[in-house]
């Protein structure tokens, strides 16, 4: 497949760009990966994502496609001859994406304000809904994985790739806090899940390493506090 | 289609999300249970369908829940092809469609929702505002799903028509409360013209909510609401 037909526009820290990285690689599929700059937002970006002006964008014979997970539901549709990223049941189809709703609307935006809690107090208060997050992701890893090792059973599949991508977030939050949130006595399906996910050929080039992203992560939160927006 | 106890929603006339998937169950012709909780009590059928949420609506299928509406309708569309197709056939239309009602979701309900928080005026101008320009984006989002045609999804109902329809009611109800237009012939013109043919389609007309009859609703229960509308 030619490489020119696949553009995918986003950056190394962002979990939701790799996603959509993951998922290409899942299905062999070459693209050309259009690295943003921090702070700084391409032409080709604004005219992609006029909407949200965010990445990732996958561009297809040059149509953007926007939105990490419509992202990650198009190449499982266009590309169907690869291993199937959703499942083919209907209804693990609607459990996974219900998981992933969940991990996008509460899940991360709990693990998100992690490191910006200072103080004790602060950082329990914190720690609280990410570790309740967690043992609900646990269950569903009981539940639905069907003897694992993914959410897909024996394949990635969309689950593991739409929590999977917050892994980097999440080592980087255990170094920051000195709190092991994943961890054999707590989560231990997680605990197994998040090696083998990370080990997956898929996934071992576009898993950030934990030092490089807490670097990135504290450049991020010394912006932030110097200019408040 | 299919025996109707198969089939339950768990869900409330009143609540936009509820009425996305009633219009998907209708659209397909299936058979179902309206399980109707009532304003300010979660029935325990709820809790121990959406323990995770705790919110409706639910679809219950051989008692199997399946929760969030858009996932629901998503469920109803897959299980029930051989009906009309509520999502497109097309890979890029179908990414265009989950990229609307996505929107809708995450940057254009919050502001109808949210602005009932606030009584300082300017906030409220601002979230007018907001849903002001996501109508504008709605309508750019319409000419370019529907390709001329009567919907979102075409010459049929599709998902965006559902994503956006559910929350139609409740728009016109915030129109009343601040004594403003903002879906119309002239700012909106094919949404304009977009919501009327959705009003009276079949599988909407007799579940699309009267906005009088939801403002009344907000009255009779406002010591029972928390917030403004109810549960996604």
């Amino acid at each position: 497949m030619a490489k020119g037909e696949v553009k995918l526009l986003g950056s190394w820290p962002s979990p939701y760009v790799m996603r959509a990285r993951i998922a290409l690689n899942l299905k062999s599929v070459e693209y050309e990966f259009l690295e943003e700059k921090l702070g700084v937002k391409s032409e080709l970006l604004l005219k992609s994502n006029p909407v949200h002006k965010k990445i990732p964008v996958l561009l297809h014979h040059s149509k953007p496609i926007c939105e990490s997970l419509v992202i990650v539901q198009y190449i499982d549709e266009v590309w169907s001859s690869g291993p199937a990223i959703l499942p083919s049941d209907p209804y693990d189809r609607a459990v996974a994406r219900f998981w992933a709703s969940y991990v996008d609307e509460k899940f991360f935006p709990a693990l998100r304000a992690l490191p910006m809690a200072q103080g004790k107090e602060a950082m329990e208060a914190a720690m609280h809904p990410v570790k309740e997050g967690l043992a609900l992701l646990e269950d569903a890893y009981a539940n639905h994985s069907k003897g694992g090792p993914f959410f897909g059973g024996g394949q990635i599949s969309y689950l593991d790739v739409a929590f999977g991508c917050f892994l980097g977030v999440i080592r980087v939050s255990e170094k920051v806090t000195g709190v092991a949130l994943i961890n054999e006595h707590t989560t231990p399906g997680l605990a197994g899940w998040a090696e083998e996910f990370c080990a997956h050929p898929a996934v071992e080039d576009v898993m950030p390493d934990t030092d490089k992203l807490t670097e990135f992560i504290n450049r991020i939160i010394k912006m932030k506090s110097q200019s408040p927006n | 289609m299919g025996k109707k106890g198969e089939v339950k929603l768990i869900g409330t006339w009143v609540s936009p999300f509820t009425l996305r998937t009633r219009i998907a169950l209708n659209l397909k012709s299936i058979d179902y249970e309206f399980l109707e909780e009532k304003a300010g009590t979660k029935s325990d059928l709820l809790l121990e369908s959406n323990p995770v949420h705790k919110k409706i609506p639910v679809l219950l299928h051989h008692d199997r829940p399946i929760c969030e509406s858009l996932i629901i309708v998503q469920y109803i569309d897959e299980v029930w092809s051989s009906g009309p197709s509520i999502l497109p056939s097309d890979p890029y239309d179908r990414a265009v469609a989950r990229f609307w009602a996505a929107y809708i979701d995450e940057k254009w309900f919050p502001a109808l929702k949210t602005i009932r928080f606030t009584k300082v005026p300017e906030e409220i101008e601002k979230k007018l505002n907001e849903m002001r320009e996501g109508l504008s984006l709605l309508e750019g989002a319409f000419v370019e799903c529907s390709k001329g045609k009567s919907f979102f999804g075409g010459d049929q109902i599709g998902y965006v028509d559902i994503a956006f329809g559910g929350l139609l009611a409740w728009l016109r109800v915030r129109e009343k409360n601040y004594s403003v237009s903002l879906l119309n012939a002239t700012a909106t013109p094919n949404l304009a013209g977009w919501a009327e043919r959705l009003c009276a389609h079949p599988a909407v007309k007799d579940v699309m909510q009267d906005p009088d009859k939801l403002i009344e609703w907000v009255q009779i229960n406002i010591d029972k609401l928390q917030q403004a509308p109810p549960a996604k």
